[in-house]
């Protein structure tokens, strides 16, 4: 049996050392984060918190309208991204002929998803609240999302477009189906889990959006009017995030911004987890 | 006999590349022809052709006619879909979808619209059977196609193929893939088959050649060096080059 020289032993030691450490110091690092947030914020979690609005009268802070605002920003951004960006996607791997535009497009969209949230926040707040005059709105909200995450949908679709398998395809045109038709009921049912990965990613980056919203969708904490959808999308909304802004930033209330910071901590831990559910059933 | 298919001066590029280089053939119906040849002779391609699946390679190019039933299936405006329908396609891995059995059997004829539990019923069975099949699958129909062996899976591939009533069945070395006890199954049913159906096979395999075919085309850098009754061309090849293929000098 042959053993390491000490100066190998020691260097083998070192290494392993600065490993740990580092491993240590970045869990560390996560726990006191979450759990800074969670005994901050967790106090100040109560059913009227999560089922209330704000009340000036009785001086009491409730979230429900901007978990509502989150819940209508989520659902009106999908609703739009993902028959442009499944669409886009299918056209660019299915239909398109000529490589240089799809190149150029995919690209643009590489582009596209690296650009800090901040300038589609400019451009939507120019663009769509003053130029096609929706003012700060849920909508002009939502679709300014829908620009952003976009990239995200087209790039996650493409990717799992590209995994099913050529012989597939050339099954179904071989039976006499047509192009669509094929892709309607083989491809696409093919590519099901990564379209629902890319929704999951896409829901996750608009949950964390703070920077757009403040710029689209305004800052009011206050009870929407939610008696026709299109009363809803014209109104001006926060949602959780943006809620956390007001909270600590304009009415210095701490505690209620932290319990926001708990309410956005367990919805993420929970995007997370059917993410891993929709990967792990479909690997 | 009247030939089901025939091709003019077939030429095809990929790109620049020529890959057929002016095939004349007479496919006659209701038998076998074996398509044989060293790899990268163009047997497959050809094959490809004859339903027009090269079309999905996007640089391919193609010169002449390919006349089935005496009309050219290449003509502007043909109805490509319903071309595919008559000549079935058979690959050479075995590929069913990732859905049931029966629905695997079940995609051609609801993709040509039909609709009707009984019917399809009907058709999964009769074709099922067909492909001889049946028996071992009837009593796991719902479940998915994916989890039957090699063998089973090009059977059910070609059960797929007859539930659209084809004409023409094309087979890409559709037992290669296959281990020998498979590939024995899926030659007797090519045999069986044949009452109905014209069917057109490429294969590596000379002794399946010799064995099943009425007919084998010899091809070569793009080029039917020659075609006549299997017997004939495997016991007296008329070229020289065929000879030397045939009895294992290159390949």
């Amino acid at each position: 049996m042959s053993r390491l020289s000490p100066r190998r032993r020691a260097y083998d030691m070192a290494v392993r050392a600065l490993l740990y450490g580092s491993t240590l110091l970045t869990c560390g690092l996560l726990l006191a984060l979450i759990g800074y947030i969670l005994y901050r914020g967790v106090p100040g979690i109560s059913w009227a918190f999560l089922t209330t609005a704000d009340s000036v009268l009785q001086g009491t802070v409730g979230i429900l309208p901007s978990i509502r605002n989150t819940i209508y920003v989520i659902l009106a951004s999908l609703a739009l991204v993902l028959p442009l960006g499944v669409g886009a996607a299918v056209y660019l791997t299915e239909y398109a002929r000529n490589r240089r535009l799809v190149g150029a497009i995919e690209f643009a969209t590489e582009i596209l998803a690296g650009i800090p949230s901040i300038l589609y926040a400019l451009v939507g707040a120019v663009v769509f609240c003053q130029v096609l005059g929706l003012g700060k709105t849920l909508l002009a909200g939502s679709l300014t999302l829908v620009i952003m995450t976009l990239p995200t949908i087209i790039r996650t679709t493409q990717v799992s477009l590209r995994t099913v398998p050529q012989s597939y395809r050339e099954g179904a045109l071989g039976l006499g189906s047509g192009k669509w038709h094929m892709i309607r009921t083989v491809v696409l049912p093919g590519s099901l889990s990564g379209i629902v990965t890319g929704c999951i990613l896409a829901v996750g980056r608009i949950v964390g959006e703070s920077a757009v919203l403040l710029y689209t969708a305004g800052l009011s904490t206050m009870m929407q009017d939610f008696s026709t959808i299109e009363a809803l999308m014209r109104s001006s909304g926060a949602t959780l995030t943006v809620a956390l802004y007001v909270y600590a930033k304009e009415r210095a209330d701490l505690a209620a911004a932290f319990s926001v910071a708990t309410v956005l901590l367990a919805l993420t831990a929970l995007i997370n987890l059917a993410a891993g559910l929709v990967g792990r059933k479909h690997s | 006999m009247a030939p089901i298919i025939r091709a003019e001066r077939l030429e095809l590029y990929y790109g620049t590349h020529p890959a057929l280089r002016g095939i004349t053939m007479d496919l006659p119906a209701n038998q076998i022809t074996a398509l044989i040849g060293p790899s990268g002779c163009g047997k497959s391609t050809f094959l490809r052709t004859l339903d027009r699946m090269n079309d999905l390679v996007p640089t391919v190019s193609i010169r002449g006619r390919v006349l089935y039933r005496g009309e050219d299936i290449y003509a502007p405006g043909r109805d490509v879909t319903a071309l595919r329908k008559q000549i079935g396609m058979v690959f050479q891995k075995a590929n069913p979808f990732p859905m049931s059995i029966y629905d695997n059997v079940a995609y051609g004829p609801r993709t040509h619209g039909i609709r009707d539990r009984g019917r399809l019923d009907a058709i999964v069975e009769e074709s099922l059977r067909g492909a001889a099949i049946w028996d071992e699958v009837r009593d796991r129909l719902k479940k998915s196609a994916l989890g039957l062996s090699g063998g089973q899976q090009q059977r059910l591939c070609i059960a797929r193929a007859l539930a659209v009533e084809p004409d023409v069945l094309l087979m890409d070395e559709a037992t290669s893939a296959l281990d020998p006890i498979s590939a024995a199954r899926i030659e007797e049913l090519i045999l069986e088959l044949k009452q109905r159906y014209t069917i057109i096979m490429v294969t590596h395999n000379l002794q399946q050649a010799a064995r099943v075919s009425d007919r084998t085309a010899f091809f070569l850098l793009g080029e039917v060096i020659e075609y006549g009754p299997t017997g004939q061309l495997f016991s007296m090849p008329r070229d020289k080059r065929t000879e030397e293929y045939i009895t294992g000098r290159f390949g």
